[in-house]
């Protein structure tokens, strides 16, 4: 559980975007997430890159936003959203995505692998 | 009813029609053997509309009937056959023609003829009135070759037809015997400013004019002699000079008429033979005339319900309150406009510098309202006229409900006051009730409620005050008129616009720092990605932008199904070498991409994998072509027809006016997409009418049509403006396209921005080519700076390494994403079939 896996350096994901990387043959959606206007660090998620309603590998390529306090991707296929943090759909209480462990070191992104 | 009765309805005019239309809503039509005369030689037209037959000369688009309506309901016509006797005791009616029929009842609804005073030289050539089509056509023949017009009489009716002689681009002059314009419905103050805003028009105004004599003109074609020695040099004079009613065969049948004219009728509408029926303006009830619309259909209402006894309406006189359809010109009259009833009080309020007057006339104990003159600004027009039609009780101070509102009180009770059986819309006859269902129905817009209750599609003076019982339902249904973007900006997509142009914001994130909270969602940031291109159009992957893109802009292709993406290069106006041909063919043979001409004629090639679509570009981009913006909510494509340069019926270069628009218009970024086309001649084989703006060839130009749609609800453009020259042609398009980037709602086509938008086409006529808000200098260099700054989006992100590479689809990782699986199906490729539900989410 402890095998952290460095995935890119944090440079390769833009604050409010996400990307896709493939850990151990799953595809990961890797988000970071910034705050603007407030000091605190770049926050990063990662949920699988699959999304149950178009059955495709499209979430990392979703909009990154907010509902209140939650923090959510919007697939872009047909716009559910799931919380970042812990992979619940907003729309759909029965459908929730995988989240993983993310960390950040030195300036690399890692993954428990 | 065993035996079939026979209806013959004489005059196939509006009100004719309308009992027609009144017949087959009741059910009973096919009891009836119907035949219908009518002298001119086309069915029934908006009369109401006349004018609008000089916007494109075709007499279709005032036609009111609808395809197959005499077929189906088994009614026959005689167009172009005048009725020349009515026999009371054969019972029977004869035409001019010789045609012979048998009646039970007859319907006369033979209308009115306009009066021509017996003036010396009134039947010479070149001297018109203003009634039927056929009159339009002469007077336009005769405009081509006059440079001066004149319009004998300053009434409601002569000031139309002064605008429409201005229009033909003659030097116009009206000349009105009273002392003011529209002496009937204006009171002398109100005379005095309608005067000054018919001048602003490019119109002289002559009062107190009595003329004696129409001659041979020295410098023009007719001199005009009138009694207080003055004289007038004038090509072609129209005589608007009042009504009066057809009643001659009520004459030669021996029906009982009125004094001075007119066929006598009681609240059923029968006259004083109880088979003969008479409505619109031939009838007269309670000695009077009704010279307008309304009271016309409302007597054919009563007049088939009688008939039929299928129900209960009676005519019981109408209101003959009135708006002047002029554009540009504000006018209204309502009730007792001069104050003639006893004990009458009156406020006025003259504003000099904005020519604004207003006047109402109130019962003596201030409580009632019984009449009012509006020039200038009718705004208040649908308020006062509910106030009087359903003597409602004036506020306290009723010179309030007038006076311009600066401490923001309200005027008057507001529309809750009003009653339901209030009726909002004169025209199509809407009640506030019926307002009231369609709202608890799930009405919430105006395009809803023109759809469900026709309300406000006629003369459209009612559409401000339809709107407020709209909104104020909304509001006690607990629908929250909450026009918030979005939970992260409390405002709406017009406001945040403004926000960004006054602040000069270049970024989502100082726009949230500034004006919103939390992160922003996936309504409010392409919305505001798509905002700030508008304003400043830079490179939309730039750093700062790219986050706010749709994944569809993000990656400049259309994401399908299986998260491929397609391809679409733009091919301006669907003209393409076979050069470029080929190169499609071959980059769609390299990647094997599903390849599909398009509805928009241009080819689409689907498939794409997100790391291909670099590579793809690159090859197409080399071969000279750009991006087509398919993914875009932007310009799509504007489709052509070849026009004059191989069809031999186009009389316009249609095919490279498609070219100049679309490369023009490319890249522009608005609140949805925008399509557009042009068609080289009337035969509209480009199919403008259906576009956001489309153009059509004519002899002299183009003419331009704005707002129509395809798609889910389809919409026929409306003509914005005819025979425009190229310059002309581009600077409105410019206008009206930022116009639209700053005011429409996200999502929001330009169909529905139409139907929305109070005052529609006038108003939206009134701002792109009178500009009545003085913004179209504005509008014009913003559209210059799109314009000027416009780059293809693909050639700027291949030739940037760094970019390129997002595209792959692992960040760590060359592999490829082993979910997308083809299948083969006609020689081409397709995802593999698997049923997928999904639930669509907004
Ligand atoms: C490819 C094409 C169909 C085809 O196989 O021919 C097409 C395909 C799509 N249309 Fe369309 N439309 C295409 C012509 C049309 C037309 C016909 C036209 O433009 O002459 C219409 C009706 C005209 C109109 O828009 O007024 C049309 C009305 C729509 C609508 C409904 C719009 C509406 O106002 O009701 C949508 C949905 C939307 O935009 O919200 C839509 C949306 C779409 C989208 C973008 C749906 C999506 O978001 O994935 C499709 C993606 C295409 C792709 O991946 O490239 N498409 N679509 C046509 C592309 C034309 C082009 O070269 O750009
Ligand atoms: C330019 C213009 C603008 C107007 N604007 C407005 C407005 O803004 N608001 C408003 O309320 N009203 C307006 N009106 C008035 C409105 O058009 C009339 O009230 C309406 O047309 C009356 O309809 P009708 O069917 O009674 O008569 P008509 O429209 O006159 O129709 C009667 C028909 O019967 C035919 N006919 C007559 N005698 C015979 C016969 N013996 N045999 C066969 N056919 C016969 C005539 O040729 C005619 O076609 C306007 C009118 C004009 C001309
Ligand atoms: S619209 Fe007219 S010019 Fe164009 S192709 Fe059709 S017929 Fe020819
Ligand atoms: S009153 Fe004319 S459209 Fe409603």
């Amino acid at each position: 559980m402890s095998n952290w896996a460095d995935i890119c350096s944090i440079d390769e994901i833009l604050p409010n975007m996400g990307r896709c990387a493939l850990v151990d043959g799953e595809q990961v959606a890797i988000f970071r997430v910034k705050t603007i206007g407030q000091d605190i660090d770049d926050q990063f998620y990662a949920v699988n890159n699959f999304c149950p309603f178009s059955d495709a590998n499209i979430i990392s390529r979703g909009i990154v936003g907010s509902i209140s306090d939650q923090v959510v991707v919007a697939s872009p296929l047909y716009k559910q959203r799931f919380d970042l943090a812990t992979g619940q759909c907003i729309e759909d209480e029965s459908i929730s995505l995988k989240t993983y462990p993310v960390r950040i070191a030195g300036d690399k992104i890692q993954l428990a692998a | 009813m065993s035996t079939v009765s026979n209806i013959v309805v004489i005059g196939n005019g509006p009100v004719g029609h309308k009992f027609l239309e009144s017949l087959v809503e009741s059910g009973k039509a096919a009891d009836y053997n119907v035949v219908v005369f009518g002298e001119e030689p086309r069915p029934a037209y908006d009369r109401v509309h006349l004018t609008a037959w000089f916007e494109t000369r075709d007499a279709a688009d005032i036609n009111m009937v609808k395809p197959g309506f005499y077929q189906d309901n088994g009614f026959v016509l005689h167009t172009h056959d005048k009725v020349v006797a009515i026999d009371r005791n054969k019972r029977t009616v004869t035409s001019e023609k010789g045609v012979t029929v048998a009646y039970d009842k007859i319907i006369l609804a033979t209308g009115s003829y306009p009066f021509v005073p017996p003036v010396p030289g009134h039947d010479r050539e070149n001297v018109f009135v203003y009634r039927t089509i056929e009159d339009l056509e002469a007077i336009t023949a005769a405009a081509e070759k006059g440079k001066t017009g004149a319009v004998i009489g300053g009434g409601l009716l002569g000031l139309e037809a002064a605008k429409a002689l201005k229009d033909l681009d003659l030097q116009t002059h009206v000349v009105e015997f009273a002392p003011r314009l529209m002496a009937v419905q204006v009171d002398d103050g109100g005379g005095k400013m309608l005067r000054h805003k018919i001048e602003d028009l490019g119109v002289a105004v002559h009062t107190q004019k009595n003329t004696k004599s129409i001659t041979d003109g020295e410098s023009a074609v007719h001199k005009m002699s009138f009694a207080d020695g003055e004289e007038l040099e004038i090509d072609i004079i129209v005589f608007s000079a009042g009504i009066r009613p057809r009643d001659e065969l009520a004459k030669s049948s021996d029906l009982a008429m009125g004094e001075r004219g007119g066929i006598v009728i009681n609240n059923s509408c029968q006259t004083s033979d109880d088979d003969i029926y008479a409505i619109g303006e031939v009838a007269l009830w309670d000695n009077k005339i009704f010279g307008l619309i309304a009271p016309g259909n409302a007597m054919a209402q009563a007049a088939c319900d009688h008939l039929t006894a299928t129900g209960s309406s009676e005519f019981a006189g109408a209101d003959m309150s009135t708006k002047l359809k002029l554009m540009g010109v504000d006018v209204a009259s309502i009730g007792d406009a001069h104050g003639n009833t006893p004990d009458s009080r009156s406020y006025t309020y003259v504003n000099d510098r904005d020519e604004v007057y207003k006047k109402i006339v109130v019962s003596g104990d201030d409580k009632y309202l019984l009449g009012a003159v509006l020039i200038g600004d009718a705004s208040e027009y649908g308020t006062l006229l509910q106030y009087m039609l359903n003597k409602m009780e004036l506020p306290a101070e009723p010179e309030g409900m007038i006076l311009p509102q600066t401490d923001g009180a309200a005027t008057g009770l507001g529309v809750d006051a009003l009653p339901d059986t209030a009726q909002l819309c004169s025209c199509l006859n809407v009640t506030k009730g019926d307002i009231v269902d369609a709202v608890a129905c799930g009405a919430t817009n105006m395009g809803d409620i023109k759809e469900s209750t026709k309300a406000a599609t006629g003369c459209g003076g009612c559409s401000a005050l339809v709107t407020q019982v709209l909104n104020s339902e909304l509001e006690k249904l607990g629908v929250e008129v909450n026009t918030d973007l979005c939970e992260h900006f409390a405002y709406t997509r017009q406001d945040l616009y403004n926000i960004i142009r006054v602040e000069n914001i270049r970024t989502f994130d100082e726009l949230l720092e500034k004006h919103g909270k939390g992160l922003g969602c996936e309504i409010c940031k392409p919305t505001a990605g798509s905002l700030l291109a508008s304003c400043w159009n830079d490179y939309i992957l730039k750093d700062n932008l790219q986050s706010l893109q749709d994944t569809n802009d993000y990656f400049m292709g259309n994401m399908q199904k299986d998260g491929t993406y397609s391809v679409v290069p733009r091919v301006a106006g669907g003209e393409i070498t076979p050069e470029k041909l080929i190169v499609l063919g071959e980059v769609a043979k390299e990647y094997d991409l599903y390849t599909k001409i398009t509805g928009g004629q241009r080819i689409d090639l689907f498939g794409a994998r997100s790391e291909q679509l670099p590579a793809i570009w690159k090859t197409l981009i080399d071969a000279g072509f750009e991006t087509g913006h398919a993914y875009g909510k932007s310009l799509r494509t504007v489709k052509s027809c070849v026009g004059s340069t191989w069809c031999r019926y186009g009389v316009q270069d249609s095919m490279g006016m498609s070219l100049i628009l679309e490369n023009r218009y490319k890249g522009l970024r608005s609140p949805h997409k925008l399509k557009m086309a042009v068609s080289g001649c009337t035969r509209e084989c480009a199919e403008a009418q259906s576009k956001d703006v489309g153009v059509i060839a004519t002899e002299n130009g183009w003419n331009m049509y704005v707002c129509g749609n395809g798609g889910m609800k389809p919409r026929h453009a409306d003509l914005f403006a005819s025979d425009l020259d190229d310059e002309t042609l581009l600077k409105y398009i410019d206008r009206f396209f930022m116009f639209y980037v700053r005011t429409g709602d996200r999502l929001q086509r330009t169909s529905v921005w139409m139907d929305n938008m109070e005052g529609g086409l006038d108003y939206l006529k009134s701002v792109i080519i009178d500009d009545k808000l003085g913004v179209c200098a504005e509008l014009e260099a913003e559209m210059e700076h799109v314009v000027d700054t416009y780059q293809c989006e693909w050639k700027t992100t291949i030739e940037d390494s760094e970019k390129v590479k997002r595209f792959e689809h692992f960040v760590n990782s060359d592999a490829v994403d082993d979910n997308v699986k083809f299948e083969r199906e006609r020689e081409q490729i397709r995802p593999v079939s698997k049923s997928i539900e999904f639930v669509e989410v907004s």
